[in-house]
């Protein structure tokens, strides 16, 4: 058996906001008509958490849900969980009109924890991030490549974005929280 | 700079966050078509100086393809909606016929 590792291994970047790669984690994609209550019957069945409303990410602990489109959701559990995870919603949904990818190892997730935060994502995203709300998800890009990232603390931002793109991703918000980059603007 | 509401997912979405997809309603004439009708199909376009009808993507979102009218001239938008339709709402063109007067839809 392989050894599985993320992206860059946990590397972090001091600035005025802290930047981390968090390691494993679970990731699952489900695509299907999210107003069917078979649907968010197996999704609280599988994570534990309520169907989310537009835009919204229900998180209880370890695992959650995110609302990505009319038509998909992104399940988070712990690395280890995907796989039995992914099973087990694919037999609930059964002929349901549906699909479950694990797509755990095609990501990699940051954390930036500092006040700036909020200005560390503004310098990179077209996104109002003043008017972003606690349990909000928001698909984006950064830079030149897409991301999603929600409020996941106290000046705490949490951020997904493909694994193929992590060292461009990791680069883009060291620079950005670099020392001396302090805008103020929040 | 362009701010067009995406009716899927609702963000005011800037416009580096989608991708155009040109003139909307537009018919897909393939096979068994006549020679005129493939050719206004893949080339023929209104290109209006004003108000236009447009097929945008939610490319860095949710990913949905919706449309769009707004002037070309002003950039003013005067509404967006669902991709899954052939004409554009009614309320929407009774409003934009309000704010111009003159214009007609074709
Ligand atoms: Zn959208």
């Amino acid at each position: 058996m392989s050894n599985v590792v993320s992206a860059l291994q946990g590397v972090s970047a001091d600035g005025y906001v802290e930047v981390q790669e968090m390691g494993l984690q679970g990731m699952l994609t489900l695509r299907g008509d999210l107003s069917m209550a078979k649907l968010a019957k197996a999704v609280k069945a599988a994570v534990g958490v309520e169907m989310p409303k537009q835009r919204k990410i229900n998180l209880n602990g370890q695992t959650g849900a995110a609302w990505m489109s009319p038509d998909e959701l992104l399940l988070i559990m712990p690395h280890a969980q995907a796989t039995a995870t992914a099973a087990k919603l694919t037999k609930a949904l059964g002929k349901t009109h549906s699909l479950v990818a694990n797509v755990s190892d095609a990501r990699v997730v940051f954390t930036l924890s500092g006040k700036g935060a909020r200005e560390v994502v503004a310098k990179l995203a077209p996104v109002d991030m003043q008017a972003l709300k606690k349990g909000e998800i928001r698909r984006s890009r950064m830079a030149q490549v897409p991301a999603a990232f929600w409020l996941s603390g106290k000046d705490e931002i949490t951020i997904v974005a493909f694994r193929s793109v992590a060292t461009y991703v990791f680069d883009l918000l060291a620079n950005a929280a670099a020392p001396g980059g302090e805008v103020d603007a929040y | 700079m362009l701010i067009l509401e995406c009716p899927y997912c609702g963000v005011k979405a800037e416009e580096t966050e989608l991708h155009a997809g040109g003139e909307a309603h537009l018919t897909r004439h393939a096979t068994g078509s006549t020679d005129d009708e493939l050719k206004f199909y893949l080339f023929q376009r209104k290109n209006p100086k004003g108000v236009h009808f447009e097929r945008w993507r939610h490319v860095n979102g949710c990913g949905k393809w919706f449309h769009a009218a707004r002037c070309t001239m002003t950039l003013e938008v005067f509404g967006t909606y669902s991709a899954q339709t052939f004409e554009p709402p009614k309320a929407l063109l009774s409003s934009i016929k309000a704010k111009r007067p003159d214009w007609q839809a074709t």
